[in-house]
């Protein structure tokens, strides 16, 4: 675990340098929005891992209500932590992103509005956890918010899209992109990727030394 | 036990108490009373302005005024922990889920209706005409915010920050039902039908059905200790 | 094939976080046995009885009932057991015929309307049978909570400080109840702080203390007074 853990961090951090440098300086500027473009190198590949990280909290919770692991908990809990922080990452380079091409920090349009709608709801999750002092009824709770929270998102998406909409379409849908900015992307994509596998395994090793903790004090 | 025995026995009940006591029904009566004239306070003078908010401002109402009868409906299990009971009863517990969503559903109808009839003489709006239709979305979004409400109820009443923690978890979630209802009742006020965006009326079945079914299936789980 | 009859509880624990409420209890009890617990607060009396009610997962360990086990078998256990807790479990708005029916029902029970009738009687409640919870007083509403136990089928009583709020009148009832339970075969586990009352009905006395059931002897074995000063030596007199 201890070594899938150092080699994990060892790749995100590789590939964490290597995106940000084809992002940043290889990449050539966007030919309409211009430098400020890059930020995409950071905004999409964040959210894509907040996708992965909410869609392992449902497996895991689902797991967990049929199962009642103690192990799967974790992983919904470890996964859940690890997808609010790169919401929120979204959140911010989104306002960032925002500001300059459309001239504010926020709109409400439909995907923002959806993936704040996603931070609320998974905030919400983890603050639920930390409200319930037992840790089963915490899992339990908590995992049927995951599962709940997870298709509420798709109808939230749905609802908000038949608004209208001014974010660009999704950059990795549409297509039209460049080559040129694709293969950055792309890196960016997969070094996040390892970059939530490292925090997850990181975190449910956390959790499992937190219980093993308590069991030991529960012996003593 | 037959989970729709049990759905049965649940309903009777709650409706038992609730005809005695009143003291829930009357509270959401008043308290929309109440949500009504601060709205009109809050918009200002112009009726237009009022009228072009209305769908949107009554859903807000019902969401308001929700939330506190879905706290209520297991609040009234928490004295004398009859709850406990509750987790006691053998069988199919989600019958119990389907038993407090019903009674739910009753006591937002009632009041929705009530607050409908307040906009429509405080705000002067035309509801006669859009009654059947008015009365199909607050029935398909009353199905929607229950089935959620009373899950997440269940869950709040058994901590310590109830009180918060009902409104952080449910409001996020409502947001679709939100949406969808106040663009079909905008639909049904402005005199049209509601066939004229039938992407919304099917979303709300679908959305309802959703969550009619997960709720049945996760309730056992927050029962069970 | 008959099931087994009667309580068996093997190495049963229950951890709540840091600490054991329950430590590796072994019981057995058979029909028509009462047994007694004593023990300090906190000793985990009620922890015990809400197991066995099918409330609480144990830990460690387990048991079964009638040969129900308290895990997999947990609706079928609950057909045959009545807890009396804390709790009323009493709806205030209801009157307590409707709240009698209505715990009969939701254990899948219809009881015709004589057998309620009768354990109203029974309990002193006639008067009372169709006034609201509310207005009655806490001793009542303790009396409505014993007569659930007449309306109920279970052969299991798990019983947490029945005596709290009864008067003489009430006690000398629920006494004479948990007499027939006994004489048709029936079990009981009952949890008190008082000695002079839990001495009468016991065949059997347990102590818990920290968890652990320190002792289990059959009620003729020692006089009140022994017991007591078993009691005071190794329940609370610290020693391990």
């Amino acid at each position: 675990m201890n070594r899938l853990a150092g080699l994990l961090g060892l790749g995100a951090g590789v590939l964490m340098v290597l995106g940000l440098w084809t992002g940043l300086i290889n990449a050539p500027p966007d030919a309409v929005q211009g430098e400020v473009q890059r930020i995409m190198y950071v905004h999409v590949p964040s959210i894509l891992a907040a996708y992965v990280a909410f869609t392992v909290v449902l497996f895991a919770s689902v797991a967990f209500l049929l199962r009642g692991t103690r192990g799967w908990d974790r992983l919904a809990h470890a996964s859940a932590e690890v997808g609010v922080v790169f919401t929120a990452i979204t959140l911010f380079t989104g306002a960032i992103w925002g500001k300059p091409t459309w001239g504010v920090w926020w709109t409400w349009d439909a995907r923002l509005t959806g993936t704040a709608v996603l931070f609320l709801v998974y905030v919400g999750y983890l603050m639920l956890r930390s409200a319930v002092d037992d840790r089963e009824r915490a899992g339990r709770y908590a995992a049927v918010v995951g599962i709940v929270g997870f298709f509420n998102i798709i109808f939230t998406h749905m609802a908000v899209k038949w608004f209208r909409t001014l974010h660009q379409p999704s950059t990795l849908q549409r297509g039209t992109i460049d080559a040129a900015l694709v293969f950055p992307l792309y890196v960016n994509l997969i070094a996040f990727l390892v970059l939530y596998a490292y925090f997850l395994v990181r975190r449910v090793r956390l959790a499992a030394l937190d219980e093993a903790v308590e069991a030991r004090a529960l012996e003593g | 036990m037959n989970f729709l025995t049990l759905a049965g026995h649940i309903l009777r009940k709650d409706l038992r108490i609730e005809a005695r006591s009143r003291e829930g029904l009357n509270t959401l009566l008043f308290f929309s009373v109440l949500i009504v004239f601060l709205f009109r306070f809050a918009l200002g003078s112009s009726e237009v302005q009022v009228r072009q908010a209305a769908p949107g401002l009554l859903w807000l109402a019902f969401i308001l005024t929700g939330l506190w009868g879905m706290a209520r409906t297991f609040q009234i299990e928490r004295d004398n922990d009859c709850l406990e009971s509750l987790r006691l009863v053998p069988g199919d517990l989600g019958g119990i889920y389907l038993g407090k969503v019903l009674v739910g559903c009753c006591l937002m109808l009632a009041t929705e209706l009530a607050i409908l009839a307040m906009f429509g003489i405080f705000f002067h709006l035309d509801l006669w005409a859009a009654l059947g239709r008015l009365v199909v979305v607050l029935i398909l979004g009353t199905v929607g915010f229950v089935a959620l409400g009373t899950l997440f109820s269940a869950i709040t009443a058994q901590l310590k920050a109830r009180e918060v923690m009902l409104p952080l978890l449910l409001f996020p979630l409502v947001i679709p039902v939100l949406l969808a209802a106040s663009q079909l009742t905008g639909l049904a006020l402005a005199g049209e039908g509601l066939s004229a965006e039938p992407h919304w009326l099917r979303f709300l079945v679908v959305f309802d059905l959703v969550f009619l079914v997960l709720g049945y299936l996760t309730f056992p789980f927050v029962m069970e200790d | 094939m008959r099931p087994a009859v009667g309580l068996r509880v093997r190495g049963l624990s229950k951890a709540f976080r840091e600490t054991w409420a329950l430590r590796g209890v072994d019981l057995d009890l058979g029909p028509g046995e009462t047994l007694v617990l004593f023990g300090p607060n906190g000793s985990g009396k009620t922890t015990l009885l809400k197991v066995l009610a099918t409330l609480l997962r144990p830990t460690r360990g387990g048991g079964a009932v009638n040969g129900a086990d308290l895990v997999r078998d947990r609706d079928r256990i609950r057909r045959f057991i009545e807890l009396l807790a804390h709790g009323s479990y009493l709806y205030e708005d209801l009157t307590p015929r409707e709240n009698l029916a209505l715990a009969a029902a939701m254990r899948g029970g219809r009881p015709e309307a004589g057998v309620i009738a009768a354990a109203l009687e029974r309990m002193g409640l006639s008067e009372v049978a169709d006034e609201r919870v509310r207005t009655l007083s806490s001793g009542m509403k303790r009396r409505i909570t014993l007569a659930r136990l007449l309306v109920g089928s279970g052969d299991l009583w798990l019983l947490d400080e029945p005596y709290t709020n009864l008067d003489r009148e009430g006690s000398k009832v629920f006494e004479a109840i948990l007499q027939e339970h006994q004489d048709r075969g029936g079990m009981t586990v009952m949890a008190t702080h008082n000695f002079l009352d839990g001495f009468k009905l016991a065949t059997r006395l347990g102590i818990l203390a920290r968890g652990r059931l320190i002792l289990d002897e059959p009620s003729g074995a020692m006089t009140l007074q022994t017991f007591q000063e078993l009691y005071a030596l190794r329940a609370e007199g610290g020693g391990r």
